[in-house]
């Protein structure tokens, strides 16, 4: 639609990053019914798409500042039961992206986005994840230094948390994607 | 016969779940497959690229992809449902979009097919074990138990779609094929609370504490599972969940592929077991010979 190509809203920025339609949604509410994380969310799915809808400014910065983007797990319970398809699963995704990038995001939410940057940097150095640099990173951002402490001893008794990193081979290649990522849009 | 498969482990397959690791091999090894791994393989990059990182969230995956490619395999089993739905909604999207698989393959420096095979846990056993188990079950896996699919295994449908989305019923048959009772509940495809476990362990509290308190009300012995992330947060989670419920439940929690190797008769080091947080305190009886069924003619005088 021109009106889509023309305007500045974010609905209009979703379509074009991902070609979901917000003005699909007609309220039925399943998939805030069926969300496990609506109660933790200050508005669940369905209302995220009617105010995408509105496309009104306020509306917009009240999504990217949200809790529920961040709280959203992708699950995708959302779009299995949508009687419209839409992906909404896509749908926050690409609002967390957007609301990092416009410096918006949620303070409630910071331990989230400080346990993902934290497992990305893992996977930067070495290719793949270790377990116990990403626990240790993340309570160097989030100050939380004794958060399961106890559950230490009982990993690495089973065997759980080898303390050495894997390293592959080509592992310059998969830092340079990271490179290329900060350069690259699609 | 010699049968073989490509195989990505993932990285949680290297540590916490490494006894998911230890109980495919098991169960391979018992029926004669070889898992050849995907070479140099790299991380997914799971639900953090796609949260953060959107072309991440394709190269990564897609890294793996053109690597099993060119390896020249065919079939991959992918047996962390994490790994599995990102590594099928990766070639997914890139197999329809030729543009944007394109700017991947710049990105990757490869020249991605889009054609292999990727398989979770349960299609392996289905292809590859359950019509062999037979003769090789020692014990009966004579339990009630609750097969529990989470969400990454089967959602999106019209993308996996190897099982109902709301009802699975593809873990419950192995299990019945086992001897097993397996239990009609409504949260076989609830989330347990996945990527939230560290950064907010009170919400996994909460989910996965109605998943293990349902499962142990409607009488389970065992929940069954086909995901890391789903056992760690039922199994190693188990404080959070208690505290969240506010009752103790010590019902275990097990892989799909160390059920098999339990009616196999596999020791505890085979099946991994012994590595899990809430003890899986259960005994399987021994298999009894099928009765034999003789028709005796009785001759009329």
């Amino acid at each position: 639609m021109s009106a889509h190509s023309e305007n500045s809203s974010l609905s209009a920025k979703l379509h074009q990053a991902t070609e979901v339609k917000s003005a699909k949604c007609y309220q039925c509410g399943k998939c805030s019914a069926g969300c496990p994380l609506s109660t933790e969310m200050e508005y669940p799915p369905s209302v995220i798409m009617r105010m995408l809808q509105t496309e009104d400014l306020k509306n917009d910065r009240k999504i990217l500042k949200s809790q529920t983007i961040w709280v959203c797990v992708s699950c995708e319970m959302c779009l299995s039961r949508c009687p419209m398809e839409i992906d909404i699963p896509k749908v926050m995704d690409f609002m967390r992206q957007k609301s990092i990038a416009e410096g918006l995001s949620n303070p409630k939410s910071k331990n989230i986005i400080r346990f993902h940057k934290a497992f990305l940097d893992s996977i930067k150095y070495t290719g793949r994840l270790h377990e116990i640099s990403l626990v240790a990173d993340y309570k160097m951002r989030s100050m939380h230094l004794t958060q399961d402490v106890m559950m230490v001893p009982k990993m690495l008794s089973r065997g759980k948390l080898p303390i050495l990193p894997e390293i592959i081979k080509d592992k310059k290649k998969v830092s340079g994607f990271f490179k290329k990522s900060e350069h690259t849009n699609f | 016969m010699q049968k073989k498969i490509g195989y990505y482990p993932g990285c949680s397959l290297e540590g916490s779940a490494r006894e998911y690791n230890e109980s495919v091999q098991t169960l391979a090894k018992a029926f004669d497959v070889t898992l050849e791994q995907v070479p140099d393989w790299n991380c997914c990059g799971a639900t953090a690229a796609h949260n953060l990182n959107k072309v991440l969230s394709f190269a990564l995956p897609a890294r793996i992809l053109a690597n099993a490619e060119k390896a020249g395999m065919e079939n991959i089993l992918v047996p962390c449902a994490a790994c599995y739905n990102r590594l099928s909604m990766v070639q997914h999207e890139l197999g329809k979009n030729e543009s944007l698989r394109n700017e991947v393959n710049a990105i990757i420096e490869a020249d991605l097919k889009c054609n292999l095979k990727i398989l979770n846990i349960i299609q392996f056993i289905q292809m590859f074990i359950s019509d062999f188990v037979g003769d090789k079950q020692q014990l009966l896996f004579n339990k009630k138990v609750a097969c529990y699919y989470g969400c990454l295994l089967v959602r999106p449908n019209d993308v996996l779609g190897f099982d109902r989305a709301e009802d699975p019923q593809m873990m419950d048959e192995v299990m019945k094929s086992l001897g097993a009772d397996t239990i009609d509940w409504p949260f076989k495809t609830e989330c347990c609370g996945a990527g939230l476990s560290v950064s907010r362990t009170d919400i996994v509290g909460n989910l996965s504490g109605r998943i293990v308190k349902e499962a142990a009300d409607r009488g389970a012995e065992a929940i069954i599972v086909a995901c890391p992330m789903c056992h760690s947060n039922l199994d190693m989670r188990r404080p959070a969940i208690e505290k969240a419920i506010g009752e103790k439940i010590d019902i275990p929690v097990i892989y799909i592929s160390q059920a098999i190797d339990m009616a196999l008769g596999k020791t505890q080091k085979e099946t991994g077991i012994n590595r899990h947080f809430v003890p899986v305190n259960i005994e399987l009886k021994k298999k009894e010979a099928e009765p034999q069924v003789v028709i005796e003619k009785t001759e009329e005088k």
